[in-house]
């Protein structure tokens, strides 16, 4: 048996989790950041140059607090549940294609996988799970009710958000994520090709990442701390790590999907991939220190009586326009 | 969701981004920044003495009947002969300590005192401690703090005499 595609493949899966698993502190130290560049203030500037290392003693604090778990647990379930969440945001990054050491070019990480797309809207349903989990084992009815309705926003924002991405499908005639970035190089962006596209996607995946404005099921005034009340030390990191693993691995999509991946002149792509992504995720923490938050009932609506018709407008005038242009040769 | 509350939220997106570029930040980098206090500031309690060096309190406790917290313990002494400590030998404070762990900083100890022996100066920073021992401070170091503002000021107070043996300071 030939190992060496395997051991290559395996090299580049743990480059990639080395990556997610650093940047993951790098993000909670951007947020703060940029939301303290937005309210006027600084930011963390006192541990490490620019408050740089704040994250990981973050991170060494979360690791040496007491783990309680509380008495009338489903103590399998409470441990596996935020196990589930990371790693279903963890399983996304295998499919998404990072780009080159050389301008223009792409590199799956994984064994270029066909219907990457498809693998990676399916992870995204199983992550639910994580929450749902979550929330019931704690044996706590606001915990319960606080993943009951982050679950529910989760499953209503999937629909918007595979709407979103059939107008790409389309356009690409590929669920594999390589051949639609390769599409965007040969014709434009599919940011200026599916427009209403690309806004519905980005709403939706606000909202699957329970992030402002549609975070109700966090809000700490509403629910304590919704469904991870009763979590500490590490398996609280693990959801706090898993939410933003999630936020990276949707602005990862965002930018291979819509925003042309790893093309651009000149620079090596992972450069260019990288500077996107970190784009969107500025734009992810723009608008949480702007808006207010949804009410629940409002969230809900938007997810099915706005956005839902709005994804399967998006469809069939992509169909329209695709059927036309074909049409005329 | 109608057109004016998208142009609403992009509006805002634009607003906070312009914060953004805006300086000055609000954040006082404390402590080698602060924030100036108002002249009536209330910080750390001070132990006034007269110009040479004689402790004015009298011990008459009316400043720990006044504090709200019962953070004050006084014990009133007399002496036999002038040992040029105290204002009178007849009566002073022989033990004076505040509790600073539950001092609530009001100032009524201070608006109590008759002879205005105890004043409050605006010291914050020398309140730090890490056991409650170290929180208590006593009749010593609330005259210290007095005579370290003096000295600010540029008046030299001179130290408190011992006491007799017979009572004491404390």
């Amino acid at each position: 048996m030939d190992y060496s595609a395997f051991i290559s493949s395996m090299v580049k899966m743990v480059i990639v989790l080395g990556f997610v698993m650093l940047m993951v502190p790098m993000l909670i130290w951007m947020e703060r950041k940029v939301l303290a560049d937005i309210q006027a203030r600084m930011g963390p500037n006192r541990v490490g140059p620019y408050g740089l290392l704040q994250c990981f003693a973050d991170g060494i604090k979360l690791f040496f607090k007491e783990d309680v778990i509380p008495a009338k647990v489903d103590k399998v379930v409470y441990v596996v549940a935020p196990a589930v969440s990371m790693t279903c945001a963890l399983a996304v990054f295998s499919v998404i294609p990072f780009g080159g050491l050389r301008p223009g070019e792409g590199t799956a990480v994984a064994p270029d996988i066909n219907v990457g797309l498809l693998l990676v809207l399916a992870t995204m349903s199983i992550s639910v799970y994580g929450i749902v989990l979550g929330g019931w084992a704690s044996n706590n009815k606001y915990s319960l009710l606080g993943s009951l309705r982050s679950s529910a926003q989760m499953i209503s924002y999937e629909l918007s958000l595979g709407l979103s991405v059939i107008g790409v499908l389309m356009l690409s005639g590929s669920l594999n994520i390589v051949d639609i970035v390769n599409a965007q190089q040969k014709s434009t962006w599919f940011l200026i090709l599916q427009p209403l596209g690309f806004v519905v996607y980005l709403v939706s995946a606000f909202a699957e990442t329970n992030r402002v404005p549609f975070d109700l099921p966090e809000a700490e005034t509403e629910l304590v701390a919704g469904f991870h009340t009763e979590y500490s030390s590490m398996k609280f990191a693990m959801f706090f790590m898993g939410e933003y693993t999630f936020v990276m691995a949707h602005a990862a999509l965002v930018t291979a999907l819509f925003l042309g991946g790893w093309s651009g002149p000149v620079l090596p792509g992972i450069f260019w991939f990288l500077l996107k992504m970190f784009a969107v995720i500025y734009f992810f923490m723009w608008v949480r220190g702007t808006l207010p938050r949804l009410r629940y009932d409002q969230l809900m609506s938007f997810g099915w009586k706005v956005l839902l018709p709005l994804g399967l407008a998006n469809v069939f005038i992509t169909g329209l326009m695709l059927s036309l242009w074909q049409s005329m040769g | 969701m109608s057109a004016e509350t998208i142009w609403a939220a992009i509006k805002g997106l634009r607003l906070t981004l312009r914060h953004v570029f805006k300086e000055p930040r609000v954040t006082v980098q404390y402590p080698e920044e602060k924030k100036p206090h108002s002249p009536r500031y209330r910080g750390l309690h001070e132990q006034r003495l007269t110009p040479d060096g004689r402790q004015l309190c009298v011990g008459c406790s009316l400043c720990a009947a006044a504090c709200p917290v019962d953070c004050i313990y006084v014990e009133a002494g007399e002496e036999e002969e002038d040992s040029g400590r105290y204002l009178s030998p007849e009566r002073f404070a022989r033990v004076y300590k505040i509790n600073m762990s539950r001092c609530i900083f009001c100032g009524y100890c201070v608006e109590a005192c008759p002879t205005y022996a105890l004043g409050m100066t605006k010291v914050m920073d020398e309140l730090v401690f890490d056991n409650r021992w170290n929180a208590i401070w006593d009749m010593d170091m609330l005259i210290e703090n007095f005579r370290r503002r003096m000295r600010e000021e540029g008046i030299e107070i001179p130290e408190p005499k011992q006491p007799a043996a017979s009572g004491g300071a404390s």
